[in-house]
């Protein structure tokens, strides 16, 4: 018995340590102004066949891989600065995750959906969400993932997750999301 | 033959979650009012025939289209001392006393078949001399259009400039439904807001309306399947085609002069570049070709040029080239962000939006001059359209997070909200004069 919670403990720290590095992902969840439109539609459609996660007692994973929230691949979306579209270093290693995991399963599509905030022109935001839209997909492609598997999207202004007219709301709209 | 109308200031009527064809208007309110507005006086129509008059008040539509124009000063019914319904019974001491300069009167009579014809005067206070005067014949239907027309003849009477009461806009709606969903939806309404219609709704985007020059159609964006299509809609008909779906960005479309091309923009190519589409002969024609954003194209009036948005200088700023191909030369050089422009009826003005410190507005650009004026006080103000006769320019703005349109004259002096009771509306576009 005491064996097996040791067994554990690696896969525990590593679920405490990535729940550590999210903590302005999770407050952006539980933001009253959050609509999380864009993630409820990519986990219903994409992974009906996932189970419910949950804290589970075997050593591994039940569910899809991606989803697994000890893997930064369960992270499905990234943030930018107003009218910048690099990717910011505490990013950096999710995408890296998610490229890596493509190059794995060549098999596996992801449509990387570039989303702006409300400032400034609509039309100019789509440009915009596609230049994000277009990094990622850069730095998914330096881990070895290929075009073919790769399709982007730029909604632009147009589907914020958080529908408030401050900073708050406009940080967490200006993303880039992976939609396996 | 009158089908649509107009006016300078709208007034929105959102379609509920069902889709009535008409829904109660908006509520207008006027934030400043102009300096030295004519004084102006419509009496109610009288009724001139058997049974029960039509229920469109038509002086009360022509009073309030002149009001929200923001030229003239109207007097409240309750104010009035005398009803004369023709020249023939004005006395014009009783306006004189009441300080109007000017006094508009009328009548309704039945023109058999369900008809009416509409006979209004115009009079000038002081001299006492008649300045208009017309019979209008129309059906139940056109009455309010009718109205709108007179408010045309007795603006451009006045003011010496064409009215635009009798013109359309478009506009997008955004309605949450159930489950965050929302309903997103393009409508045409007159002027005044009034007579709304839904001409495409979807759960996806719809972006970027623009009218063809003859306002017989629109284009626009739809991502109905997912990604963006550039889609020609005949607006009586709802006949559409759709004109351009190439791999990734598919935007921004704009109308040439004579309604042949449409200059769009592409991203097929690997990043957002300018194309010109003829539409007869679906060929493609680049523009711009560079690897900055390069979006947001609008012809010059004379078609001669396009204005756009790059940032190839490294932040949102106004180009302009020859819309036949040519050097690039940049025209704004005021504030860090401007974008979204678009040419005044007579090629003398640009209205864009401008970044001012934080905020977003609505600036115009004097082409002669380079003075920027901005006349939007909002924080995210965009998308702006200049009325057909270049009085106004309506725009989009958020005011306690909700979406609504805004119009202010081209000198600032006036301007106006135009509330929403349900859900956002944004991207409103004036439609040009009907051909």
């Amino acid at each position: 018995m005491k064996l097996k919670m040791i067994k554990f403990i690696p896969l525990m720290l590593a679920v405490l340590m990535f729940v550590g590095c999210s903590t302005t992902e999770q407050k952006a969840e539980d933001s009253p102004a959050s609509v999380s439109e864009t993630a409820d539609k990519m986990d219903h459609s994409t992974h009906d066949d996932a189970s419910t996660s949950g804290a589970k007692a075997s050593s591994g994973w039940a569910g899809h891989p991606l989803d697994d929230p000890a893997k930064l691949t369960s992270t499905r979306v990234i943030h930018f600065d107003f009218d910048r579209s690099e990717i910011k270093f505490e990013y950096q290693a999710i995408v890296v995750a998610h490229g890596e995991y493509l190059a794995q399963h060549p098999s596996q599509t992801v449509t990387i959906e570039g989303h702006c905030d409300e400032r400034g022109s609509r039309e100019y935001n789509i440009g915009l969400g596609e230049r994000r839209a277009n990094t990622v997909k850069r730095l998914l492609m330096a881990q070895g993932a290929t075009s073919g598997q790769i399709t982007t999207v730029s909604y632009g202004e147009e589907q914020p997750v958080a529908v408030a007219s401050n900073e708050t709301a406009w940080a967490q709209n200006r993303r880039a999301v992976f939609a396996y | 033959m009158i089908f649509n109308q107009m006016k300078k200031l709208l007034i929105f009527v959102l379609l509920l979650a069902c889709q009535m064809a008409y829904s109660a208007p908006l509520k207008i309110i006027i934030t400043e009012s102009a300096m030295g507005a004519l004084p102006i006086a419509a009496v109610p129509f009288g009724w001139q025939g058997a049974g029960q008059p039509p229920n469109e008040d038509i002086a009360a539509i022509i009073a309030a289209d002149l009001k929200r124009s923001g030229r003239f000063k109207t007097m409240p019914t309750k104010d009035m001392i005398a009803f004369p319904h023709t020249g023939a019974n004005v006395d014009f001491r009783d306006w004189r006393v009441l300080g109007m300069e000017s006094l508009v009167v009328g009548q309704v009579k039945p023109n058999g078949a369900g008809g009416y014809i509409v006979r209004f005067q115009l009079f000038d206070v002081f001299k006492g001399e008649q300045l208009a005067g017309y019979s209008i014949p129309t059906t139940a239907r056109d009455l309010r259009a009718t109205a709108h027309q007179i408010s045309d003849l007795i603006y451009e009477k006045l003011t010496g400039q064409r009215g635009a009461f009798a013109t359309r806009v478009a506009y997008i709606t955004s309605v949450a439904q159930i489950k965050g969903k929302r309903k997103i939806a393009l409508q045409v309404a007159d002027a005044d807001g009034h007579h709304p219609q839904t001409i495409v709704t979807s759960t996806e985007p719809l972006m970027s309306p623009a009218w063809s020059p003859d306002g017989s159609k629109l284009a626009y964006v739809s991502f109905e399947k997912g990604r963006p299509s550039i889609f020609v809609q005949e607006v009586f008909t709802g006949k559409r085609q759709r004109v351009a779906s190439f791999k990734g960005i598919n935007g921004a479309p704009a109308w040439s002069p004579d309604g042949r091309k449409l200059a769009l923009t592409l991203s097929k190519d690997g990043n957002p570049d300018i194309f010109i589409l003829d539409l007869a002969r679906r060929t493609l024609q680049p523009l711009t070709r560079h690897y900055a954003i390069d979006t947001e194209p609008a012809w010059s009036p004379d078609g001669r040029y396009i204005i756009w948005t790059s940032d190839r200088g490294g932040k949102p700023q106004i180009y302009r080239m020859p819309s036949g191909g040519g050097k690039a030369e940049r025209i704004t050089f005021e504030g860090k962000y401007n974008a979204r422009a678009s040419y005044s009826p007579d090629g003398k003005l640009i209205a864009m939006v401008t970044q001012v410190g934080q905020d977003f507005r609505i600036g115009v650009l004097d082409l002669a001059s380079s003075q920027l004026q901005v006349l939007s006080e909002g924080i995210l103000d965009e998308s702006p359209s200049f009325a057909p006769n270049g009085s106004m320019v309506i725009y989009a703005t958020k005011v306690k997070g909700q979406a609504e349109l805004a119009a202010v004259s081209v000198d600032g002096r006036v301007k106006q909200r135009l509330a929403l009771q349900v859900g956002d509306v944004r991207e409103p576009v004036w439609a040009p004069y009907s051909q």
